[in-house]
C-alpha cells in the first residue's frame, strides 16, 4: 500500500471507516471496547445517548439492503443524530458524473457523514476522495472489497464467546471470491492476532493468491473444520449457479453446506456465525442455523452497538484518553 | 525552408549513426549529413549543442479520438502532445466511431492529418465489419485507400472460423494483421491482473490465460494461413515466452509492449487509482521484468504509447466502472530514457524500439536519418528535467498514471518533413 492512510486524520484518529486493512490492533480493540459500553444502551428505558445530537448522517445505498441500512439507521438514532435514507439506483449508464453530482447535492444539505453501500469495489474510497474535508465516510459494503462494520460486529461476537483471539482457529466457508465480508474478516482476524485463519471452498470460489492475505486454504469441510473454534458461513448468491462456478445447489450443499454431521469435526464448543440473510439448505442446514452452536441472532443485535461505536469515533465524539482508562 | 542543425549529436542505431555531426535540410529532405552544401543559406539555424538528434519517433498505437470521441481529444490536441515527445509518425487503430471499415473513414483521417500537418498518420483498417467479428471488412478497398494493416482493435473475434478466414483473406491482400490478444470470455469483464492485488482489492480479475490462450490460438492459425501477424501490447511473462518460442521455431511474428507495462505493475493501483486501469492490465513485477527481457532479446521489437486520452468523468468513478486507458503520448521518449537511466536497457535499444523497429513493423519509410530522405527529426536535451503534472498535460486527456514522476530528456524541437512542428523556444 502506498501513500498515507486516508482513514486516519493527522493525529491518527479514525476519520473514515473504509476498510479493516490499514487499521491497527489497538484501534480495533478501541472499537470493540466502545461497542461493549454501547451494548447496554439497548437495555435502558431511554435507548439514546446524545453524542451525535445535531449531526446529520446520510445513508447512501446504491445497492438494495434492508438489514444493514436498518442497523445503521438505528445506531444513528440512538446516538441522537438526524438520518437521511437515500436509495440511489445505479443503472448501467450512471457513471461518475452522476455520483459526484449526488455528493455535491448532499454536501449542500450540510451532511456530516455518509454511510455508503455500492456494488463496485473501491466505491467508498472513491467517494472519500470526492467529499468535502469535514465529511466522514463509513463503508457499508463496496463490491467484493470490504464490509468492515460487519467484520467488526463478528469480531465483537467472537470476543463475547472466546475472549482471546491468539488461541483461536477460525474457518470462513463458501464464496470467498465474491465476498466483501470474507475479505474484511480475514484482515480483522489477522490484525487481532488469530492463531489460524482458514478458508474453505471450491477452487472456483477462491481468488488466486488469497493466501497472501494470511489464510490457509482448504477444499473440503472435514479437514477444514477440524478443531476450529469458530465457523463463519458465507451467503451463496443463487445467481452463482448460473455460470461455470458451481453445478447445482444440491451438490454445493452436499459438499460445503454446514450440517451437524460436518460440525462434529469442529471443537465441541465451536460457534457458528453467518452475516445473513441465510439461505437455509444451501449453505447451512436449519438444524445448525437454529441450533445450540449458532450465534447468528446475536450478531444482528451486536451490529447496532458496533455501528454506534464507529459512528461516534469517526465524528470525533469519543477521545482516546477516555478509552485508555477503560482498558485498565 | 532551409534548416541547419548544428553542434548536435546524431543518433540513429539503425544506420549506426552515433556522432557529433551537423545536418542540413532543404525542401523537406535531409540534403547533407556532413558538411554544409555549397551555397546553402539556411532560413533557420538550430543550435543543438549538448543535445541529441534522433529520427522522428514512430508510435505504433495511439488513439487520437477522431472521429467519434472528440470530447476525449482531437487531432490538434493529441498531435501537439505527440510532437512534444518527438513523435512524427503514428499508427491509429480502427476503433473510432464510425469504425475504419470504409474508404470514406480512411479519407476523413487523411484529411484531418493534412489539416493538422503535425504527423504522418497511418491508419489500420478493420479486420471485420464494425469490428463485430462476424463478416470480413473490405480489406482490399481499405488498403487502396491507404491502410497499412488491418486489426480488430480491442474487440476479440470469438468465432475461430472467422478469424482463420480473416487471416487468409488479409494474407491474399498482402496486409499485416495487428492482433490484441485477449480471450474475452476468460477476461470476463475483469479490470485488473489476477493475483494478490485483485484478491485484496476485490476487483474482477483478468487471468494470464486470457492472453496466452488467445496468443496460442493465433500462433496455430498463423502456421496454417501463413499470414503476417503483429501482436500488440504483450503483458505477461508467459506471453513473452510464447512469442520467443514461436520465433525460434521460425514463425515470423513481431510484438510490441505498451510503455505503461514497462514501468508499472498492479501494485501501482494502490487505493484504486483509476489512471492505472489499463488494458492489457498491469501485471506483477515478474511479468514486468520479463517484458524488459523480451525487449532486450528482440522477442519484443517495439514500444508504443498506447495513448488513450479520456475526459475527467471517464476516470472519476469506482475503479471497475472507469474506462480503461492512459494518457501517455507526451512522455514516450522520457519514459524510454528512464529505462536507460535505470540500466534496464541500452540507449541504442531504447531508440530503436521507438523509431526504426516500429517503422519496420508498419512497413513505412520513416524512423531513420538518411541523406535524401524525409527530414523527420526529434532533438532532445538529455540533461533537462521533466516533472509530470497531470494538470499541465498538453493532451486533452489528463489521465496519466505517471503524475509526479521526475524524468529526464525534454524534447526541444520536432521536425516533420523539414518543418519545425514543435519547439520549446
Amino acid at each position: 500500500m502506498t501513500g498515507k492512510n486516508i482513514q486516519l486524520d493527522k493525529n491518527g484518529n479514525l476519520k473514515h471507516f473504509l476498510s479493516i486493512e490499514g487499521l491497527s490492533q489497538p484501534l480495533l480493540h478501541t472499537i470493540l471496547n466502545y461497542a461493549e459500553s454501547f451494548a447496554t444502551v439497548d437495555k435502558r428505558p431511554v435507548k439514546k445517548v446524545p453524542l451525535l445530537r445535531g449531526k446529520t448522517i446520510a445513508n447512501l445505498f446504491f445497492e438494495p439492503s434492508t438489514r444493514t441500512r436498518t442497523t445503521f439507521e438505528l445506531a444513528a438514532k440512538r446516538l441522537s443524530a438526524d438520518i437521511l435514507n437515500l436509495n440511489i439506483s445505479t443503472s448501467a449508464t450512471s457513471k461518475g458524473e452522476i455520483l459526484s453530482d449526488t455528493l455535491r447535492t448532499l454536501e449542500a444539505m450540510h451532511c456530516d457523514m455518509f454511510v455508503v453501500r455500492h456494488a463496485n469495489s473501491g466505491a467508498a474510497h472513491y467517494i472519500t476522495s470526492q467529499v468535502a474535508p469535514h465529511i466522514s465516510v463509513i463503508n457499508a459494503g463496496d463490491g467484493r472489497h470490504e464490509h468492515p462494520t460487519q467484520a467488526m460486529l463478528d469480531m465483537f461476537t467472537i470476543k463475547q464467546h472466546k475472549k482471546d483471539f491468539t488461541k483461536l482457529s477460525v474457518a470462513i466457508v463458501g464464496d470467498i471470491l465474491h465476498s466483501r465480508v470474507a475479505r474484511s474478516e480475514i484482515h480483522a482476524l489477522n490484525v487481532l492476532g488469530t492463531n489460524e485463519v482458514r478458508i474453505i471452498g471450491p477452487h472456483t470460489l477462491i481468488p488466486k493468491e488469497i493466501e497472501k492475505l494470511g489464510v490457509h486454504i482448504y477444499h473440503d469441510m472435514n479437514s477444514g473444520l477440524k478443531d476450529v473454534d469458530v465457523v463463519v458461513m458465507l451467503r451463496l448468491q443463487r445467481e452463482r449457479m448460473r455460470g461455470a462456478l458451481l453445478p447445482s445447489e444440491d451438490e454445493y450443499f452436499k459438499r460445503y453446506g454446514l450440517t451437524n454431521q460436518k460440525l462434529k469435526h469442529a471443537k465441541k464448543d465451536a460457534i457458528v456465525m453467518h452475516p445473513g440473510p441465510i439461505n437455509r439448505g444451501v449453505e447451512i442446514d436449519s438444524d445448525v442455523a437454529d441450533g445450540k452452536h449458532s450465534v447468528i441472532l446475536q450478531q444482528v443485535s451486536h451490529g447496532i452497538a458496533i455501528r454506534m461505536a464507529i459512528m461516534a469515533m469517526v465524528m470525533g465524539q469519543i477521545n482516546r484518553d477516555e478509552n485508555k482508562e477503560k482498558k485498565k | 525552408m532551409r534548416i541547419s542543425i548544428e553542434n548536435g549529436k546524431l543518433l540513429d542505431p539503425s544506420n549506426k549513426l552515433d556522432q557529433k555531426q551537423d545536418l542540413f535540410i532543404a525542401d523537406g529532405k535531409i540534403v547533407s549529413l556532413e558538411k554544409k552544401p555549397d551555397g546553402f543559406n539556411p532560413d533557420l539555424v538550430i543550435n543543438a549543442k549538448d543535445k541529441i538528434v534522433l529520427p522522428g519517433l514512430v508510435d505504433l498505437c495511439a488513439r487520437l479520438r477522431e472521429p467519434g470521441f472528440e470530447k476525449k481529444g482531437n487531432f490538434d490536441s493529441e498531435l501537439y502532445a505527440a510532437n512534444s515527445s518527438g513523435i512524427t509518425s503514428i499508427s491509429v487503430p480502427p476503433d473510432t466511431t464510425p469504425v475504419i471499415d470504409t474508404p470514406a473513414v480512411v479519407e476523413f483521417i487523411h484529411q484531418r492529418a493534412r489539416e493538422t500537418n503535425r504527423a504522418n498518420i497511418f491508419p489500420l483498417g478493420a479486420l471485420t465489419q464494425k469490428l463485430k467479428g462476424e463478416q470480413l471488412a473490405e480489406m482490399y478497398l481499405l488498403k487502396e485507400a491507404g491502410c497499412i494493416g488491418v486489426s480488430n482493435a480491442l474487440n476479440a473475434i470469438e468465432n475461430t472460423e472467422v478469424l482463420r478466414r480473416a487471416f487468409e483473406y488479409a494474407n491474399s491482400c498482402d496486409l499485416s494483421v495487428f492482433i490484441y490478444a485477449e480471450d474475452e470470455k476468460i477476461a470476463n469483464n475483469g479490470v485488473a491482473h489476477e493475483g494478490a492485488i485483485s484478491a485484496r482489492l476485490g476487483l474482477p480479475a483478468i487471468p494470464e490465460t486470457a492472453e496466452t490462450i488467445a496468443i496460442s490460438r493465433v500462433l496455430l492459425l498463423i502456421e496454417q494461413t501463413d499470414v503476417r501477424v503483429h501482436f500488440c501490447h504483450l503483458s505477461s511473462a508467459r506471453a513473452v515466452d510464447l512469442i520467443r518460442t514461436a520465433k525460434k521455431q521460425g514463425i515470423e511474428v513481431t510484438a510490441d509492449v505498451s510503455i505503461c507495462n514497462l514501468h508499472l505493475t498492479d501494485m501501482d493501483i494502490a487505493d484504486y487509482d483509476s489512471n492505472c486501469h489499463v488494458k492489457p492490465p498491469l501485471r506483477n513485477e515478474r511479468d514486468r521484468v520479463e517484458l524488459i527481457e523480451g525487449i532486450r532479446d528482440d522477442t519484443i521489437s517495439a514500444v508504443c504509447s498506447d495513448h488513450q486520452p479520456h475526459e475527467i468523468n471517464a476516470k472519476s468513478a469506482p475503479f471497475s466502472i472507469t474506462e480503461p486507458g492512459a494518457s501517455t503520448i507526451e512522455h514516450l521518449l522520457p519514459l524510454m530514457l528512464h529505462l536507460v537511466n535505470r540500466n534496464e536497457i541500452t540507449l541504442n535499444r531504447a531508440i530503436s524500439l521507438i523509431t526504426s523497429e516500429p517503422a519496420k513493423i508498419l512497413g513505412i519509410n520513416r524512423g531513420f536519418i538518411e541523406k535524401n530522405k524525409h527530414a523527420d527529426l526529434c532533438i532532445y536535451d538529455p540533461n533537462s528535467n521533466i516533472s509530470i503534472d497531470k494538470n499541465n498535460l498538453l493532451s486533452s486527456g489528463k489521465n496519466t498514471p505517471f503524475n509526479g514522476w521526475e524524468l529526464q530528456g525534454k524534447v526541444t524541437h520536432t521536425l516533420l518533413n523539414g518543418e519545425v512542428v514543435f519547439s520549446i523556444d
